[in-house]
């Protein structure tokens, strides 16, 4: 599991709120640092991937279990 | 389409309707659309510039046909009406109580995201002298408001243009 500097719980929330709050996450990270996403929004599957194509971070891993997403997003 | 390769992807949504259901895909995409990196504007016209009214504003114009419209169409985004099925306002107030309990944001944080986010929203100038909407009854947060070929100038210039 990659090392992680700041985790965002979107668990509950639905869209467009997670990507909402990947991208303010995402502002309070260096660099190449990794931030854990969780997410229980089904649209989030592929919102978050969307979202790191759109603004070249990257998804470095995902997983899900027991209806919990989580992404592990590299910042650019 | 940009000409500078290096200007991020750009999104100009015009905001003609006002109504309540119609507020969420506006400020979905927008508040979205920021945070992908994107220059987002939103242009707010005619019944569109009613939602942009404080909520505690009970009526705008200056004479009796423009506040007879304001009666009929409530200002301020709590007051917002469903494009369809409103039913005296209880089936807003419906739509509200379903989107609580699925967790979507109701459109009044999703338009604070917005702003938080950086949209551009752009009050149309003719639409406020039009209806006689003043600038101190609107909400804080906004652009100048601006005219016709403002907006045409920024959707000549997005990737992505709507009419909601």
């Amino acid at each position: 599991m990659p090392d992680v500097a700041k985790i965002v719980d979107a668990k509950g929330q639905s869209c467009p709120m997670p990507v909402l709050m990947t991208a303010k996450g995402i502002k309070e990270i260096e660099s190449g640092q990794i931030m854990l996403l969780e997410a229980t929004d089904n649209g989030a599957r592929s919102d978050i991937p969307a979202w790191a194509t759109q603004t070249g971070n990257e998804v470095v891993e995902s997983e899900e279990a027991d209806g919990v997403m989580k992404f592990y997003i590299r910042k650019k | 389409m940009s000409s500078d390769p290096d200007a991020p992807d750009s999104m100009t949504i015009i905001a003609f309707s006002g109504d309540l259901d119609k507020l969420w895909p506006t400020f979905i995409l927008s508040s979205t659309g920021a945070a992908s990196g994107m220059d987002v504007t939103v242009f707010f016209t005619f019944w569109g510039l009613f939602p942009l009214v404080k909520d505690d504003v009970r009526i705008t114009g200056y004479d009796a046909m423009t506040k007879a419209l304001a009666g009929m169409n409530a200002p301020g985004m709590k007051k917002a009406k469903l494009s369809k099925l409103n039913m005296g306002g209880s089936g807003a107030w419906m739509m509200r109580k379903v989107a609580e309990k699925n967790k979507l944001a109701p459109p009044e944080d999703l338009f604070e995201m917005c702003q938080e986010m950086g949209v551009n929203l752009w009050p149309c100038q003719m639409t406020m002298d039009l209806l006689g909407i003043k600038p101190d009854q609107m909400v804080e947060g906004l652009g100048e408001p601006v005219g016709a070929a403002t907006a045409l100038q920024k959707m000549a210039k997005s990737d992505i243009q709507l009419f909601i």
